[in-house]
This record gives structure tokens, C-alpha cells and sequence, in this order.
């Protein structure tokens, strides 16, 4: 176990997975030089051949990743920035989530595409958002949100070993934080949630980007004695139903909190599952913190009023608890 | 240095192409029959396509292919009592119905499948020479398509990357002069061939209706891309003698896009009737084996289609585990 940032767990993973497979390459634009710096080095380990600057043209870079999968390799496509995920959305919508389906199971597409999401550092609307929803919407995609360094590496290289089109989604002003990784060897199960912090008040379920400011509430929260679940669901597809339902089954209530968008955000989907399976749990209404229906602007002040925060987060649970705040 | 078929290959292009053609007349009719649960789009007077350019492919070579893909499946080497199955939407149908005639492939023979979304094939096919190019197997990639595709940006984006990476990779227009309903004339400016000129990709362009151009064109595209000598582009000129979809009459309600005369004028130039012509040429013996020919496609059409009608219906549960390798949508 060693201290590392984020994207320096991301940057193991991949030397370790192309390590161990001759058959994973990457490729994507301006990766050679590695400026998200989650490719460092790899081009000088494992070559042109393995690590490849493209083009700029998304379209074609979502299509190439489903021919050379279904042409035997492990391909990893590297996005950059999620919103670049609208501008590769054919081949994702109608070839990637589709082609096993259509083609009656013929078709294996070993593909994980890394994008950035969120906002925070006045990258403006056109390089802020958390562009998953659309992607849980598929069917045939997995989309992974690893919130810590240690689950950087572990679903990551998950991702790179499976057999289907996987959205490994980095949090985006996540990369120079700090976590406990283990060296070598490490795999997180896809469809497992991770319960952060035990509590018995409430379940705050924290996508990714969201995990690091709702445990900061969940911390204020109990100096003034409010007692909180907090669950990161490390994947949204697939999604962990089970430990959720059975946290709001102890505490009743439930917030979730998500950068991305309100509407048809993965907040509304979990919202939505558990009033269906979980309603006679609840004992309050549950309660969305997302980032409201905006495009994200760029002056920092406004970006600052539209992502979530702890002490938005906290002012949420307080409310669904009947309690004002004590500060 | 191109060659000229041999007599031999010149009758197994002709049988190629008549399987392809009497296949299709026979989901011509089924569909008219309303025996086809979905639409069919056929290939019907382009066979020589098709036919003349995967009689050089190897089994581990790939293919992407169209909406109109039955010709490319079957040149291919796909199987027929599978494909025709698809179509019924049965259990034994090549992609067990969850398919269809617009994405009948084939993974273990290279087809990387039809394909509804129309210039779709030029990225999966770009990456699948990639991928080639890296397993450095001799593996090559054809990637069909129709010159309504050709006005897609993809291909822009395509031939950017073939030209730049010298990847074994033959693109092959189509051009069938209609864009589903559209004549060429309203939709595309300029010679589509060009287009792949402008990245320095060498190009033929070819009378698409004679099999023998066709041949030659993909046997120098062929050689080129297998040899390591980058990308090729072929525009095979022909015509689509059917409609852009079965049934379109229907919806039509009366109006038309072409005049009778001119489908009229291109199949008195069908490339099937024009190879038969050529072979017939070499007497009684030639004659028989004609025959032999159009029996034995006619008896295995029958019996595909027999294999479907008897085929059990499609399973709908097979949706759930189909959706992801080992896992549960």
C-alpha cells in the first residue's frame, strides 16, 4: 500500500494491464504526450504501435474502437473530456451498446473508454460536464465512477480485462488527490458499492466527483450529532441496487448526490429505483443534490453556485431530517 | 501486374453472383408474400461487386458491410440457411433473430456484420485494419459502402487515418446512383473517387456491373493492402435495380424518383446475363455446366428456405443475456 494521486493510480493500471495483456492497446488524441497525465510514460515503454496520437475526430474514434475489439484487441480509447462523448455518440448509441445484441452474441467488444468529467476548473460548458446519463440510457454500455485513487486502479483494470464496452469515468478535479493504493495485483468487482462511512440517520448515496464533499457533510453532520450513511456505488451500470436498499432499509431516508445534470440524472435513476423497490423503507422524501439544469458557466463564482457542495449537501440532509442547521 | 480471371474462377464468380440473385428474387417474393417479419433492402443488379472483389479474400479477412448487405454476406462466404433464417427471424437464424437482414454477420468468417446506420462501416472498418495491422497476421479489411454514405464525414475522417497509418484497408463505393430515395445528381457534387484522391489513396474506378473490372480493380487492392502498400479505393459504378427497401410503394403512394426506362436500360445490362454470355461462348460443355450451376443455387435456395419456415421462432428472453458478456443488463 503506497500514497498516490488519482491519476497516477489510472497511470499503474495501464502499465500494469498492457503489461500483462500484448493484446491491450490505446489510442486517442494527443495521448502520446500524455497531457491528462494518466498516459504518462507509456509511450516510451510500450511503443507507437501500443499508444497512438489519433486525429481529432470523435466519430471515428468510438467507431475504430468497436472494429479493433471485434478484430481481436483490447482497446482502450482515451476521450479526454466527457463531453467529447456527444460528439462520438453514433458508434457508442448504435454500435458499441448494440452490436453483441445484434449480431446474437457473436460479437465480444473488449473496449474502455476514459473520459474526464465535471467542472471546478473554468473549463467553460463545452468541457464541464458529466456526460454518463446519456450513456446509462444504452443498455449495452458499463459505466464506472471511481471516486478514490484505490478504486481508480481496481476498476479500471477490471474494465480493461472484461469482455464489454465499459465508460471509465474520471473525476475530473480528482487527479491530484491523494489515497492508499495497493501495489500489483488489485481488481474491484464491477456492480459493488462501497459503504464509506456506517451510519443509521440517513444513506447518502455520492457519485464519484461527489464522494470527497459528502463525506466533509457527513463529518459536519456528526458534530451536531446526525449520524450518516454515506455509499459510494463505485459503477452505475452495473449498479449495486442491493446495498442501497438495504441502508435506506435501516435509516429511511435517502440523498443522492451527482454532478451531473438533474433531469435524467443518475440521481433521478437511483431515486427512482428505490421509490420502486425500496417505497415502504422510506420515511421522507428522497432528496436529489445534483448540479441543477444548467450548462456550467465559466466564471468561477457561477461554477461555484451550481456544483454541489458539503455544505449544500449538508443543508439537504438537515432539511430531509427536520433539523436546522446548528452553526 | 493485374490478370484476368481464369475460366474456372469466371464460373465460380458467375455461381456467386446467381446465388446472391436467386436468393434475393426469393425475399423479393417472400416479402411481397408477407412471409418476412421486417424490411429487406436487395442487391439485386450490384452481385458483381460483391462477387468480383471477395473472390480474393481470405476466410480471416474482414468485411464491413451495408444496410444492403446480403451480397457482401454471401460473397463472403457467409452460410445462406443461416442468413435466410435471420430474415425469418427464427432461433437458427445466424444472429439467433435478434438481427435481422440488416445486421447478418458472420465473427468467425470475417463479417463484421451488415450494418442500418448507413456509412457506419467506414470507422469499424478503419479500426479492424488497425487492429490488423498491429497482429501483422496478413489480415486485410473491405470496407462496402454506397455513394450515399460517401456524403457521410466519416469518410473524410476515415481516409485521413487509412492514407496516414498505410492501413490494409480497401474502401469499395458502391454507387448505385440513389441515396435511399434520393437520385445522386441531388445529393452529391463532384466525383466521389476524388474525395479518396485527395488523401493520396490510390483509386480505380470500375464498370461495377462486370465482374471481370471488378476482379482486376480489388486484385491490385487486394495485393496492395495485403503487401503493406496502405489503402485503396474502388468506385464500381452499377445500379440498384430494386427499390431502396421492399414495399416501398406503399409509402410511395404514387410517386416515383426514376422512370421505368432507365431501370429498364440497366438491366439489359445485368452483370450476371453479361458472364453468361462469356461462358456460353465455350459450347455444349459450358452449357451443361451452366445448368448444373442454376440447379444447384436454385436447390439450395429451396432448401434455405425450407430450413427457416421449419426453424423454431425466435427466443425474446435471449435479449437479456445477450446484451452484455456474462453479465445481466
Amino acid at each position: 500500500m503506497a500514497r498516490k494521486r488519482y491519476i497516477q493510480a489510472i497511470n499503474e493500471a495501464l502499465f500494469e494491464e498492457m503489461e500483462r495483456d500484448p493484446k491491450v492497446i490505446l489510442f486517442g488524441e494527443d495521448v502520446e504526450l500524455a497531457i491528462m497525465g494518466d498516459c504518462r510514460g507509456l509511450t516510451e515503454r510500450f511503443g507507437r504501435d501500443r499508444i497512438r496520437n489519433t486525429p481529432i475526430c470523435e466519430q471515428t474514434l468510438t467507431g475504430m474502437a468497436v472494429g479493433a475489439s471485434a478484430a481481436g484487441h483490447r482497446v482502450i480509447l482515451h476521450l479526454m473530456f466527457s463531453n467529447f462523448i456527444y460528439t462520438g455518440m453514433d458508434a457508442i448509441g448504435n454500435q458499441m451498446a448494440k452490436m453483441r445484441l445484434m449480431s446474437g452474441g457473436q460479437a465480444r467488444l473488449p473496449i474502455t473508454v476514459i473520459a474526464s468529467y465535471g467542472g471546478g476548473g473554468s473549463n467553460a460548458a463545452q468541457h464541464s460536464d458529466t456526460a454518463y446519463p446519456p450513456l446509462l440510457n444504452l443498455g449495452g454500455i458499463n459505466v464506472l465512477t471511481p471516486a478514490t485513487p484505490a478504486d481508480a486502479k481496481g476498476l479500471l483494470k477490471t474494465a480493461i480485462r472484461g469482455n464489454n464496452p465499459t465508460f471509465f469515468m474520471e473525476a475530473g478535479g480528482r487527479g491530484g488527490e491523494q489515497g492508499d493504493v495497493p501495489e500489483g495485483e488489485y481488481l474491484v468487482p464491477l456492480g459493488k458499492a462501497n459503504i464509506v462511512r456506517p451510519g443509521k440517520d440517513l444513506t447518502l448515496v455520492a457519485i464519484g466527483s461527489m464522494l470527497k464533499p459528502a463525506l466533509a457533510a457527513a463529518k459536519a453532520l456528526a458534530s451536531e450529532g446526525i449520524d450518516v450513511e454515506v455509499i459510494d456505488p463505485r459503477t452505475l451500470v452495473p449498479f449495486d441496487s442491493a446495498t442501497v436498499l438495504e441502508s435506506v432499509r435501516h435509516t429511511g431516508r435517502l440523498v443522492v448526490c451527482d454532478e451531473s445534470r438533474e433531469r435524467c440524472s443518475a440521481a433521478s435513476e437511483i431515486a427512482a429505483m428505490v421509490a420502486d423497490q425500496g417505497f415502504g423503507f422510506l420515511e421522507a422524501p428522497i432528496k436529489r443534490v445534483t448540479v441543477p439544469n444548467v450548462c456550467m458557466p465559466y466564471a468561477p463564482n457561477a461554477e461555484a453556485r451550481m456544483i454541489p457542495n458539503a455544505d449544500t449537501i449538508g443543508h439537504t440532509c438537515r432539511a430531509l431530517l427536520g433539523r436546522e442547521a446548528t452553526v | 501486374m493485374t490478370e484476368s480471371p481464369s475460366r474456372d474462377q469466371l464460373f465460380a464468380l458467375y455461381e456467386r453472383m446467381l446465388l446472391i440473385r436467386r436468393t434475393e428474387e426469393r425475399l423479393r417474393d417472400e416479402n411481397k408474400a408477407g412471409n418476412l417479419p421486417g424490411a429487406v433492402h436487395l442487391y439485386i443488379g450490384e452481385e458483381a461487386v460483391a462477387s468480383g472483389v471477395c473472390a480474393h479474400l481470405r476466410e480471416s479477412d474482414m468485411i464491413t458491410s451495408t444496410h444492403r448487405g446480403h451480397g457482401h454476406y454471401l460473397a463472403k462466404g457467409g452460410e445462406l440457411n443461416a442468413m435466410m433464417a435471420e430474415i425469418y427471424a427464427k432461433q437458427t437464424g445466424i444472429c439467433r433473430g435478434m438481427g435481422g437482414s440488416m445486421h447478418v454477420a458472420d465473427f468467425s468468417k470475417g463479417i463484421l456484420g451488415a450494418n442500418g446506420i448507413v456509412g457506419a462501416g467506414f470507422a469499424i472498418a478503419t479500426g479492424a485494419a488497425y487492429s490488423a495491422l498491429l497482429a501483422r497476421e496478413g489480415r486485410i479489411v473491405v470496407d462496402f459502402f454506397g455513394d450515399g454514405a460517401s456524403n457521410q464525414g466519416t469518410l473524410m475522417e476515415c481516409l485521413n487515418i487509412a492514407s496516414l497509418w498505410r492501413l490494409p484497408l480497401v474502401f469499395v463505393c458502391e454507387h448505385n446512383r440513389f441515396s435511399e430515395f434520393s437520385p445522386a445528381s441531388t445529393v452529391t457534387s463532384g466525383e466521389i473517387v476524388d474525395r479518396a484522391r485527395a488523401f493520396k489513396i490510390p483509386s480505380h474506378v470500375v464498370d461495377g456491373n462486370d465482374v471481370v473490372a471488378v476482379w482486376r480493380a480489388a486484385q491490385d487492392a487486394v495485393e496492395r493492402a495485403r503487401s503493406g502498400s496502405g489503402p485503396t479505393f474502388i468506385e464500381a459504378h452499377t445500379y440498384r435495380i430494386q427499390g431502396h427497401l421492399e414495399a416501398e410503394d406503399l409509402f410511395l403512394g404514387g410517386q416515383y424518383y426514376r422512370q421505368a426506362t432507365e431501370i429498364e436500360s440497366w438491366k439489359s445490362r445485368c452483370p450476371i446475363a453479361t458472364t453468361r454470355k462469356q461462358l456460353e461462348s465455350g459450347g455444349a460443355a459450358d452449357a451443361a455446366r451452366l445448368q448444373e450451376i442454376e440447379t444447384r443455387v436454385m436447390a439450395q435456395v429451396e432448401a434455405a428456405v425450407g430450413f427457416a419456415q421449419a426453424s423454431e421462432a425466435a427466443d425474446p428472453e435471449l435479449a437479456f443475456t445477450l446484451m452484455f458478456d456474462g453479465q445481466t443488463p
